[in-house]
């Protein structure tokens, strides 16, 4: 977001007032800026903190006390050991990572492939197969799940990773979203390519590929996070605790002991913790993400 | 120049993938919802051509009535703060201080978590031993806790809350990336004419936003009517007391899936989800190319 034009502190040779007056003005409305900006972190991040603490917490703590106990008073990683006895975190957490880097292998390679041809090649039937895409945005998840879980009975993938994987694994929007890139290349590195004799794949995985990088990585981090996050598929479609990811593994947790907060505490963080490791390390990616998908979406 | 001849199945391979995935988890299942929608199909046999009797069952199935009602109440509910919270938070962090960086990031924090994990957050916080109910007592406020997650209002207001809270960073990235292109020569005549802050904001920056104020209210909107997995989690499964927070894809969920599933009942659900949701799009376009004008 570095790009982003930032306005010019007020200088105009027009603004009212000594100049000591004014600056004390700028000043005050700079503190006034940072004070509003640690409110709404309070707001945003609070939640979190606040559930680290709680599944710091020991047994013997009371996490009721009134006034509220904002730090626990000796910080015990405890629950962390404690959820894994009581439900198989640590196998939830590896189907999740399965299924997300799954999603995320399939959508890079399969976005990236559809998106080429749609944006570097012409042949008769690009027009329907761009709509074919297109039509699929229209259709909410929510509002095909259920002929979605026939679809996946009838394959006998029900109630299996595979099943969870599979109706996200090329998403139109990525496809859209690299076909975009590819647009963007300038057509003449292609014709020079062309000339020397490269065919279609190769000037897919040799050229259009490498100068396509930045969106790659803007789908991959995405379809990670969705994977990771989703809840209503694996929701309807895993019935097996062994087969469970994290999302239905922690909503199955509140169900069975939702009497220690720690526990389901200790479980939220060890689900949240990956994610906000990759949002640190590619953080203007999921930016750049946002931008891109809602101009698109 | 010498071209190589490309093979006229050349681009289908490279599709292929892509379209078997689209049309196979995508297309082919609303087709297949369309059709069920006009069958009595149970998950265990059944399948009969039925006309429109589930639409008539629908329209008399009270419900069905509470789920659109409440869909259509949680729209209301969450797109005004979700088109104004964000647009302010996008002016608090625009200006380049020392540290934006870091808030700017911050604020996205909860975008990136599971709605599990805020969901689960929040049922804590709202608890009615919880931590907001804490300090309201601490600070003498109450003598008894809000039942954020018993009373059957308050649990929807609370499930608006944590969608709001949840997506106040995303709409704030989409503000900023806006807020970048207002022309600066706009801004830099209005101060030359005298206008402060807030005359700048009101008629230089918001004009310029408008279609981005749109975008965000027809992208909060169609994700509100979709809502699922807030109330889920915190009024739980059966969707609160007496069923009254159910919404409509929670209807769907409850009344397509399990052993006991009606695919045909469910499928019509599903089709009056996708009518209205396409219906809501359309509605809102129109809008804005009747302003435009």
């Amino acid at each position: 977001m570095s790009e982003l034009a930032s306005e010019p502190l007020s200088t105009a040779p027009f603004a009212a007032g000594t100049p000591s007056a004014s600056e004390a003005g700028l000043r005050s409305a700079t503190v006034g800026r940072y004070a509003l900006l640690l409110l709404v972190l309070a707001i945003t991040v609070g939640p979190f903190l606040w559930q680290l603490s709680t599944s710091l917490k020991g047994v013997t703590e009371d996490i009721y006390s009134t006034p509220p106990q904002l730090f626990p008073q000796h910080p015990t990683p405890g629950n962390y050991a404690r959820v894994a006895d009581a439900v198989p975190i640590w196998s939830f957490a590896l189907n999740s990572l399965l299924v997300a880097t799954a999603n995320v292998v399939a959508n890079c390679l399969g976005a990236s492939m559809a998106g080429y041809a749609l944006a570097r090649l012409s042949f008769r039937g690009r027009g329907a197969a761009m709509t074919v895409f297109l039509a699929s945005l229209l259709v909410p998840f929510e509002a095909i799940m259920v002929a979605l879980f026939l679809v996946m009975r009838s394959l006998h993938l029900s109630n299996t990773l595979a099943a969870v994987v599979l109706p996200g694994s090329i998403a139109a929007l990525n496809v859209l979203l690299m076909r975009n890139a590819f647009l963007a290349l300038p057509a003449a590195v292609d014709e020079a390519a062309v000339i020397d004799g490269a065919n279609a794949w190769q000037r897919f995985t040799r050229i259009a590929l490498p100068s396509a990088r930045g969106t790659i990585v803007v789908v991959a981090v995405f379809s990670f996070m969705f994977s990771w996050d989703d809840f209503l598929w694996p929701l309807i479609v895993l019935s097996d605790p062994a087969k469970y990811t994290l999302t239905i593994g922690l909503s199955y947790l509140q169900g069975t002991f939702v009497n220690d907060q720690r526990l389901v505490a200790a479980g939220t963080m060890i689900a949240v913790a990956p994610l906000v490791l990759l949002f640190v390390a590619a953080q203007k990616y999921f930016f750049r993400g946002v931008g891109e998908g809602a101009v698109k979406g | 120049m010498r071209i190589v001849q490309q093979r006229w199945f050349t681009p289908w391979l490279f599709l292929l993938p892509g379209l078997a995935v689209v049309i196979g988890f995508n297309l082919f299942p609303f087709l297949n919802t369309v059709v069920l929608a006009f069958t009595d199909a149970k998950v265990l046999g059944g399948g009969h051509f039925t006309g429109a009797e589930n639409f008539v069952r629908l329209v008399q199935d009270p419900a069905f009535w509470t789920a659109v009602g409440n869909s259509a109440l949680y729209v209301v509910g969450v797109v005004p703060p979700l088109v104004i919270l964000p647009l302010l938070l996008a002016l608090l962090v625009e200006r380049k201080l020392p540290g934006i960086t870091f808030f700017r990031t911050a604020f996205f924090t909860p975008v990136i978590a599971s709605i599990v994990v805020v969901g689960l957050i929040w049922t804590w916080l709202l608890d009615s031993r919880g931590l907001v109910n804490d300090v309201l007592r601490a600070l003498g406020v109450l003598t008894r806790p809000i039942p954020f997650l018993t009373d059957e209002w308050l649990l929807l207001a609370s499930a608006m809350l944590v969608t709001v809270w949840k997506g106040l960073g995303y709409y704030m990235i989409i503000y900023l990336a806006a807020l970048g292109t207002v022309p600066k020569e706009l801004h830099e005549a209005a101060q030359v004419d005298g206008a402060g802050w807030w005359r700048r904001l009101w008629s230089v920056t918001l004009p310029a936003l408008r279609p981005t104020m749109v975008l965000v209210a027809v992208l909060s909107a169609v994700a509100a009517f979709r809502v699922f997995s807030e109330v889920y989690l915190l009024a739980g499964p059966a969707g609160g007391p007496g069923g009254s927070d159910t919404t409509l894809v929670m209807l769907i969920q409850q009344v397509g899936t399990g052993l006991t599933g009606d695919l045909g009942y469910s499928s019509a659900l599903s089709v009056v989800l996708f009518v209205l949701t396409l219906g809501l799009l359309l509605a809102t376009n129109r809008l804005n190319r009747k302003e435009d004008l």
